[in-house]
């Protein structure tokens, strides 16, 4: 067993650490406020090479292994919440499919475009009846002639709608097995497709700097070459692509309550009642040292599944594992963050407040706990 | 030409340092290590200069194995080769001078970089040494370079203002803040830098002309003081100021 990182991995955390440190913690806050996506901080990310970190380089990608890529989500994670969101999804959703199982055309029309951080990919499967249960997507797409016609809506779909938002990979339903069962194919849309309207959704409780669509098909033409993947494949390539998103929402999970537990330890050591500091008190430190303990449980659990997919091993039970724990210790290192902040930790001068809102779509997003307990239930033989 | 730039591996400011049992050196444990923050604006400065002028960017740097960590990131941001010069032992800041000097007059390079200060023994005087050993050109605590031919101009940093000087190849630099803006490790420079070489020597012996007796804690900060909230403080802390921390 090697708990020991590469030099590249060392360097990487190092590099992202202070990119975000420098560049997007001093935005963060007020982005966040003004629910505003900002494609400034995107390039910047995309000329840090962010974007397709996975990818090889003949793609414009930096060819790294998955526990750097995660790294970086990490990082970012630890200091907004946002950010990381824009990253991973693009990465892990947007990215991730057309690289699994796009043709060499396709790859080589987008790959390279969504490696610098100028364009964005999204990936529309949930809809407003369709969202743990992905077969009841209703969205439909029919061949006639040279061309796939969409029908159909879907929501919360994140980086869709951005300024740089170039298309999405749309999860439809293409006809059905002499058995009756939905038959589910994946189609590449390019925004600006006369058909295809991406809204973006207002009002979110969290993410707020991070884009997230509404996306309506309404007989939306595609060339028939814009499918990904074969017909019928499309259940499988939303699967695998989701249990390889788990890794990097879990990697969400971790970086936001490595932060909030940072920001927790200082405070602590500096607010002073009865005349020491409140870390001092027994209550707080034990908090601490079980929010410092759980984090390094998540940590160890989410690198072992990409040491795993690294390796070429099976990974998906342990990315639901790593997803569930590593959400649900962000929900609670987040709350016991606000609790050592007292009142200050309600306020929005305060980071702790916008982490303790960020971590709540943790356990939603790409599969509930709920959802992600099923998965794990039925790997162990349940 | 080849251009050097020397970095030291220091403990990243941020972190607590705990003097060792020996009473006389850093307790190495649970410190994390850096590129000292002055030679982060020394090797920029050298890439700058490579692009302006052409030629090869060497990174050097004294110490352990662990000194690797900060030749990578130098790599990393666009450095071409790096050479990490092997002691163990503690040196004073004439015997890094020395073991530097002798590489670099391997190197043969005419242009070299350093940080006016490494933050950790706070000596300011390595660059200055290096020079006068290699019989070199030096100017120290620079905010602003141009070369051209033969000629070097900088503005460097004084009391209260800026004074500008010129001199010629070849030359030690050493970097104050506010030279440039450093450049991020791209993830394409990380990849980039594995294919780099470090080559490993053992450093030039010296003899140490400082020896370390101890080493003590800086006194306690006093607490601050809250005067008021409102301009009425204003009085008594322009007093204060004046007489108690003799600031103004
Ligand atoms: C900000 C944001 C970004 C998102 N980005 C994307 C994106 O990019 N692409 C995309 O396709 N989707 C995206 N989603 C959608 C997200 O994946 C869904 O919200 C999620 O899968 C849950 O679906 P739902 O909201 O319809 O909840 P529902 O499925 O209606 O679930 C409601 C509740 O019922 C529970 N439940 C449902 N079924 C079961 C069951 N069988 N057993 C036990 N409990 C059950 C759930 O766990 C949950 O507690 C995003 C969502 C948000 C909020």
């Amino acid at each position: 067993m090697d708990f020991n990182f590469t030099e590249e991995q060392i360097l990487i955390r190092k590099t992202v650490r202070e990119f975000a440190e420098q560049e997007i913690k001093p935005k963060a806050k007020e982005l966040d406020e003004q629910e505003k996506f900002s494609p400034e901080l995107t390039k910047r990310m995309g000329d840090l090479g962010l974007f397709g970190m996975t990818l090889p380089e003949k793609y414009g990608g930096q060819g790294m292994d998955t526990l750097s890529y995660i790294i970086a989500v990490e990082e970012l994670a630890r200091v907004d919440g946002s950010h990381a969101a824009t990253l991973a999804a693009h990465n892990s959703l947007g990215i991730g499919p057309i690289y699994y199982y796009g043709t060499e055309e396709q790859k080589q029309k987008y790959l390279p475009k969504l490696c610098t951080g100028e364009h964005l990919w999204a990936f529309g499967l949930t809809e407003p009846n369709a969202g743990s249960d992905s077969r009841g997507t209703k969205t439909t797409a029919k061949l006639e002639g040279n061309e796939w016609v969409i029908n159909g809506s879907k929501i919360f779909i994140t980086n869709g709608s951005a300024e740089i938002s170039l298309g999405c990979t749309v999860q439809t339903v293409t006809g059905k097995t002499e058995e009756g069962k939905k038959i589910f194919t994946t189609i590449l849309v390019e925004n600006g497709t006369p058909g295809f309207t991406a809204k973006v959704m207002h009002g979110k409780m969290m993410w707020r700097a991070s884009n997230t669509s509404e996306l309506y098909f309404d007989n939306c033409r595609v060339p028939k070459e814009n499918i990904l993947g074969e017909i019928g494949q499309g259940s499988k390539i939303m699967l695998s692509t989701l249990d390889n998103g788990r890794l990097s929402i879990a990697a969400m999970g971790l970086g936001l309550a490595q932060g909030a537990y940072e920001m927790a330890l200082k405070y602590a050591k500096e607010r002073e009642q009865f005349g020491r500091p409140i870390s001092k008190f027994q209550i707080i430190a034990f908090k601490l040292a079980d929010m410092a303990m759980k984090i390094e449980l998540a940590r160890n659990l989410l690198y072992k599944a990409c040491w795993l997919k690294d390796q070429g091993e099976l990974f998906a039970k342990e990315a639901a594992m790593a997803k569930l724990y590593c959400s649900e210790i962000a929900k609670e290192v987040a709350d016991d963050a606000v609790q050592i902040h007292g009142g200050y930790g309600l306020m929005k001068e305060y980071d702790v407040e916008r982490f303790y809102r960020d971590q709540r779509l943790l356990q939603i997003g790409e599969g509930t706990s709920e959802i992600q307990r099923l998965v794990i239930s039925r790997y162990i033989g349940c | 030409m080849k251009i050097a730039v020397c970095v030291s591996h220091v403990p990243d400011t941020a972190t607590k340092v705990i003097i060792g049992s020996d009473g006389k050196s850093i307790d190495p444990s649970g410190v994390t290590y850096v590129v000292n923050p002055y030679d982060e604006f020394a090797i920029e400065e050298a890439l700058k200069t490579k692009e302006q002028l052409g030629g090869e960017v060497v990174v050097i740097s004294l110490g352990t194995d662990a000194n690797k960590e900060s030749i990578r990131k130098a790599l990393a941001m666009g450095a071409d080769s790096g050479v990490l010069l092997k002691d163990e032992n503690q040196r004073d800041s004439f015997g890094v001078a020395k073991a530097l000097a002798e590489e670099i007059k391997n190197q043969g390079a005419e242009i070299v970089f350093f940080g006016k200060q490494s933050v950790d023994y706070d000596n300011s005087i390595t660059g200055q040494l290096t020079a006068e050993l290699l019989g070199y050109n030096c100017v120290t605590v620079v905010v602003d370079l141009k070369i051209d031919g033969n000629k070097v101009i900088a503005e460097r940093e004084i009391e209260g203002g800026r004074e500008v000087v010129e001199t010629s190849l070849p030359v030690v630099i050493t970097a104050q803040k506010g030279l440039n803006e450093p450049r991020y490790a791209s993830l394409k420079g990380i990849m980039a830098a594995k294919r780099k070489t470090i080559e490993e020597k053992e450093a030039a012996p010296a003899e140490n002309y400082v020896e370390i007796l101890r080493m003590k804690k800086p006194a306690p900060k006093q607490p601050g003081k809250i005067l008021g909230s409102d301009a009425s403080a204003v009085p008594e802390l322009i007093r204060l100021l004046r007489e108690e921390a003799k600031v103004i």
